[in-house]
């Protein structure tokens, strides 16, 4: 790891009419890297994509690429490409027409017969051949997403951008497009920034997840760090379906109780604050074992498991069960949180979690 | 409801067609017919029609007579015609070249005070043009401007140039910006971006700001009036001139010019009309 970073951002500040967008943000991009920046809207997601390709001017900042700056340079001169949130092709162009507008940009001096090579291997790699003589505004909307990729991979740059490129699409069409475009991705061997609000599409495609919220970074990691170990409750929250379980809870003799009594789990190895916020994901909470009576108030069966929403003392609680697992709502069950995987935040986490 | 719509378009259609189909029914007389006793409107291809006849002969003349020089005038029509197509095409392809410019400025760039700037902009339109016809004859006389093509474009090129920045402010702000963005990150320039992307997105708008500019300097009549004796003058100028001639007003002449000359602005409004008609509403943008 000795080795500078592809790109790197150091303090990116960029205001816009005195709410802060991008607040001294700083992360290094390898090469060959996946980094999705997962954050809700307002985050600040679409402002970093959009300065790192030049679109916007930050206010201060610097991003560098292999060491050279690019703070002086046109978005064309930073060979980058962007999908772009809301816009996708050229609605009365043909597909040919708008996968070859990159290609045809006034610097480059590339063949007829190039650019059609070009275009025919990446209509190849993408499935769309048959769709290239077809106008942009006639196509599908997965058809279309397609195209928009291979408009994106079609000049090889030297980075892709991707501005939720996804989110418009229905749930079957995303996962699928989702797992094509992080294969693609690894067969070009160029790195990516995707940018999401889909804690799906963050955990199965990332190597790398750097979450953004109010403009500033959160916490960055791989994937399993960021759902097994988040900094804060904010972060927790980003990822898990069902959300994680949060608690105000105290210590007492290495047992974790809620204000009301509740016993959440017992045997804790480390001895922490006498009072905290603790994280338990659904999935680590066993219905059967535990001290405190909850009543069931929906099963929802999800197929290969279910998700039981109970009444657990004063809080709600959120588990997933297997999916031969027969408690039905009204139920009486013991809840009892696995104590290896808890995670324990200091006191005021969750205050300053909710703070507007 | 179907039916009721033609209660408003027949009277309407019928306002606009007649006075033109009166014209054109003048421009096929011979000037005794123009002036006699019995208004004539039939066309007929009959040689001998009685005198008290509603019938009329159908006669070419004034087409064919349309250069013929009248009495205290220096050229003949197809001179001030040339006139009037030199200036209006000309004026008109300046107003939207630098309305276009414009406006794409005022639509993408910030600029300080731009709303000032737009209200000063419209404001020009706020005066009826006559009433500074005495200031721009003294600048004209000054500039040596009188008499020529040149102080006639610019004077209409500025005049609607507020029109042309306005309209195509509308057209280009309804242009998403990402389709430029877009642009510019697949390695165009601003200026490549504009004129592959935006121009081709406008160009409905561009037609439409072409017909208004071409149509109200084609009609315009009082400073081609003020501004010129001979050289520059344009065809509205031209026929008014002609009502006070000695020798009799040349009704079939002047009809027939008048035909002539609406003519290339009915095709250039309909040869764009399918971009009058068309929206501004592009497909596909994911919203």
């Amino acid at each position: 790891m000795t080795s500078q970073p592809f790109l790197e951002i150091c303090n990116l500040c960029k205001t816009f009419g005195g709410i802060k967008a991008l607040d001294d943000v700083s992360f290094s991009v390898a090469e060959d890297e996946l980094l999705v920046v997962l954050g809700p809207t307002g985050a600040g997601k679409t402002t970093l994509l959009r300065a790192l390709v030049g679109l916007e001017q930050p206010d201060s900042g610097s991003i560098t690429r292999r060491g050279e700056d690019l703070a002086r340079m046109s978005p064309a001169e930073r060979d980058m490409s962007l999908v772009f949130q809301n816009f996708s092709l050229y609605p009365d162009w043909s597909v040919r027409k708008n996968l070859e507008f990159p290609l045809r940009a006034p610097g480059r001096r590339e063949s007829s017969a190039d650019i059609r090579e070009r275009v025919s291997t990446v209509c190849g790699m993408l499935k769309i051949t048959h769709l290239l003589e077809r106008k942009a505004n006639r196509l599908s909307g997965g058809e279309m997403q397609r195209v928009t990729i291979g408009r994106a991979i079609v000049r090889r740059p030297q980075l892709f951008l991707m501005d939720e490129p996804l989110t418009n699409l229905d749930a079957k069409l995303r996962e699928e497009l989702r797992v094509e475009l992080a294969v693609l991705r690894r067969q070009l061997k160029t790195p990516m920034i995707y940018v999401t609000h889909d804690q799906a599409e963050a955990l199965s495609m990332a190597d790398r997840i750097l979450v953004l919220a109010e403009g500033r970074i959160l916490q960055t990691g791989s994937p399993r760090e960021i759902y097994e170990q988040p900094i804060s409750p904010v972060v927790a929250r980003q990822l898990g379906q069902p959300a994680i379980n949060i608690f105000q809870a105290h210590h007492d003799h290495r047992s974790l109780l809620t204000a009301d009594g509740t016993v959440i789990a017992t045997g804790l190895s480390k001895g922490a604050a006498p009072t905290c916020v603790v994280g338990i994901r659904p999935e680590n909470i066993a219905i059967r074992g535990g001290a405190t009576p909850a009543t069931v108030e929906v099963v929802e069966d999800m197929g290969a498991s279910k998700i039981i929403l109970a009444r657990w003392g004063d809080q709600h609680l959120h588990a997933i069960v297997g999916k031969d697992c027969t408690v039905r709502s009204g139920d009486q069950i013991f809840p009892i949180a696995d104590s290896t995987r808890i995670v324990i935040w200091e006191e005021g986490a969750l205050a300053r979690a909710s703070r507007p | 409801m179907k039916h009721a719509r033609w209660l408003v378009i027949a009277p309407y259609f019928l306002l606009t067609i007649l006075p033109l189909a009166w014209i054109f029914l003048t421009s096929i007389k011979v000037q005794e017919d123009t002036n006699s006793r019995t208004v004539k409107f039939i066309p007929s291809l009959a040689k001998e029609i009685p005198d008290d006849s509603r019938r009329f002969t159908v006669s070419p003349d004034a087409y064919t007579r349309l250069e013929e020089k009248h009495t205290g005038v220096e050229y003949g029509f197809y001179r001030y015609l040339a006139n009037s197509v030199i200036i209006g095409f000309i004026s008109t392809l300046a107003s939207v070249t630098l309305g276009t410019c414009c406006a794409y400025g005022f639509s993408r760039f910030k600029i300080p005070g731009a709303r000032d700037w737009l209200f000063f902009i419209l404001s020009t339109r706020f005066l009826p043009p006559l009433a500074v016809v005495m200031p721009i004859l003294l600048m004209y006389r000054q500039f040596d401007l009188q008499n020529t093509h040149l102080g006639l474009i610019i004077l209409y090129t500025s005049f609607n140039l507020s029109l042309s920045i306005w309209l195509m402010k509308g057209f280009i702000d309804e242009i998403p910006r990402a389709y430029e963005e877009a642009a510019l990150v697949d390695g165009y320039s601003r200026w490549h971006a504009f004129v592959r992307i935006i121009l081709p997105h406008a160009r409905t708008g561009i037609a439409v700001t072409a017909v208004f500019c071409l149509i109200s300097a084609w009609n315009e009549y009082g400073f081609a009036m003020t501004l010129n004796q001979q050289q520059a003058v344009t065809v509205p100028v031209y026929f008014a001139g002609l009502q006070g001639n000695i020798s009799g007003i040349p009704w079939p002449q002047v009809a027939a010019g008048i035909i002539v000359f609406v003519a290339p602005v009915m095709v250039f409004t309909v040869l764009v009309r399918k971009h009058l008609l068309r929206g501004v509403t592009f497909g596909t943008v994911k919203q």
